[in-house]
């Protein structure tokens, strides 16, 4: 029982944290309209158009998310008759957790991975590699797509796409808006100085906002990609197969595997199964915000552990 | 006075809401119990649609064999009129399972019929037909822990026994054999 109380606490958990993290957006577009309106004269105006903008956001990432990741990381719709197996493996899974039959997407890459969108598991979708069909036999797909299963019924998928949507977005709009700032803007200023004092200043104050903000969204990305989140996940969708040491050796493949997924990006690579940016912490400065997604050799030794239990 | 009065109906209120949420909990796990058995007849019902087909695809190939072939058309009759009872109704299917297996071993030795795409097909049919039925009746089986729990545990025992919910019954495995996970092999 106390596996179903966990599972319970996480699905209100990821609920939570959907509201604050929508809740932040909205704050932060009324901000940010708040400053545009100041200067260009009315800050209220400027405040109620930010709000506004953050709200038909919010409503049509809320429900238009899991097509925009599907889309950027190149998903395409299958039927069964595309790929019976992974059509009956999914419906397995389905069967096994009760919950609705998911649509099916693929992605044409040969590097494995699969991962899970969606804002409810009656709008669930899944979307596998054809590295994955091509490199595992029936069990281990079997084990990735009940992991996946699990995060469906979890709520993660829900939490995690909007993450992966909205702080993606301003995570871009960080990059562009300091870079701008501190380069290109200071220099042109000096040149055109006529009309641009109060434009610089704003563009000052916005990259102070963002530099503040930018630890914020890192948080709430690394609350995405939570060690928790994962194991649970990992356990739960054992607990719809009996079978951990086809998921261990799934995680084997997978993480083993030296191909690059050249759909994964900065937004969306909490979303898989084994984080598909294996060189991200080499990469990027922000090392340490994410260094918590869990070491793939650990999930694979608790699983083992599982089997011997068994 | 009056605040007596009021504190005594706020508490009246809470205790109202408490009942008719439980009783709604209860009754939606009561339904989870239903839909899972349901989906294991679903499954069972989707088996027997697919043995005609795959004996119809066996039949050219296996001209020395009939005897097997026969058995499964059998098992599979005696299966879908066997609705009597749940132990009658198991022994049935079990019977069935047997037969396709036996019918698998013979395929081994026919390498045209196994390499033939209809049958193929129709094996990875089975295959994920079989382990939809063994998943239907393992989850149909965590529904009615759950569901069992529920009605044992304070408060909602109290309301369970009030309103007549009864503990529903395990699918349980009978025989030795039958508790081997299923596994064609091709």
């Amino acid at each position: 029982m106390s596996k179903n109380i966990d599972m319970w606490a996480l699905i209100e958990k990821n609920k939570r944290n959907t509201f604050i993290l929508i809740t932040v957006f909205i704050v932060f577009m009324a901000a940010l309209g708040y400053i545009f309106g100041y200067v260009y004269g009315n800050g209220y105006y400027g405040l109620a158009i930010g709000f506004t903008v953050a709200l038909v956001t919010g409503i049509a990432v809320y429900y238009g998310g899991g097509s925009v990741v599907l889309g950027i990381s190149g998903a395409k719709k299958i039927d069964k008759k595309d790929s019976p197996q992974l059509f009956n493996v999914v419906e397995e899974m389905a069967v096994a957790s009760g919950l609705p039959m998911p649509e099916i997407y693929i992605i044409y890459d040969t590097a494995p991975n699969a991962f899970a969108t969606g804002r409810n598991p009656a709008h669930a979708k899944i979307a596998v590699t054809l590295g994955l069909l091509q490199k595992l036999n029936r069990d281990e797909l079997q084990g990735v797509v009940a992991h996946e299963m699990s995060h469906v019924k979890n709520y993660d998928i829900l939490y995690a796409t909007l993450v992966g949507v909205l702080v993606g977005s301003v995570a871009l709009l960080c990059d562009f808006f300091l870079r701008y700032t501190f380069f290109s803007g200071g220099r042109r200023s000096r040149r055109d100085s006529k009309g641009g004092g109060g434009a610089q200043a704003v563009l000052m104050i916005i990259a102070i906002v963002l530099a503040v903000l930018a630890p914020i969204f890192a948080k709430l990305l690394q609350l995405a990609v939570s060690r928790q989140r994962e194991y649970l996940a990992d356990a739960t969708g054992v607990q719809l197969t009996r079978n951990p040491l086809a998921l261990a050796g799934a995680l084997e493949k997978i993480s083993g595997d030296t191909e690059v997924l050249e759909a994964a990006n900065r937004a969306t690579q909490h979303l898989y199964i084994v984080n598909p940016i294996k060189s991200f912490e080499a990469r990027a400065k922000t090392t340490s915000l994410f260094s918590t997604h869990p070491p793939i050799q650990e999930r694979i030794s608790i699983l083992k552990a599982l089997a011997h239990q068994q | 006075m009056a605040l007596i009065l009021i504190i005594f109906l706020v508490l009246l209120l809470v205790l109202v809401l408490m009942f008719i949420g439980i009783y709604n909990s209860l009754v939606k796990l009561r339904n989870r119990v239903k839909n899972a058995w349901s989906q294991i007849d679903v499954q069972l019902k989707r088996r027997y649609d697919l043995i005609p087909n795959l004996v119809e695809t066996a039949k050219g190939y296996l001209k020395h064999e009939r005897e097997v072939l026969e058995n499964v058309t059998k098992a599979r009759t005696q299966a879908i009129q066997a609705d009597k009872g749940v132990a009658e109704q198991a022994k049935a299917e079990n019977f069935l399972t047997q037969t396709l297996r036996s019918l698998f071993a013979v395929v081994e030795n026919y390498p045209d019929l196994k390499a033939n795409q209809n049958m193929l097909a129709l094996q990875e049919e089975l295959t994920s037909t079989e382990n939809k039925i063994s998943f239907a009746r393992q989850h149909y089986n965590d529904s009615v822990m759950v569901f069992n729990t529920k009605i044992e545990m304070f408060p909602s025992n109290m309301v369970a026994s009030m309103l007549n919910f009864k503990q529903q019954e395990f699918f349980e495995v009978e025989s030795e054999e039958e508790k081997k996970p299923v596994n064609v092999k091709f």
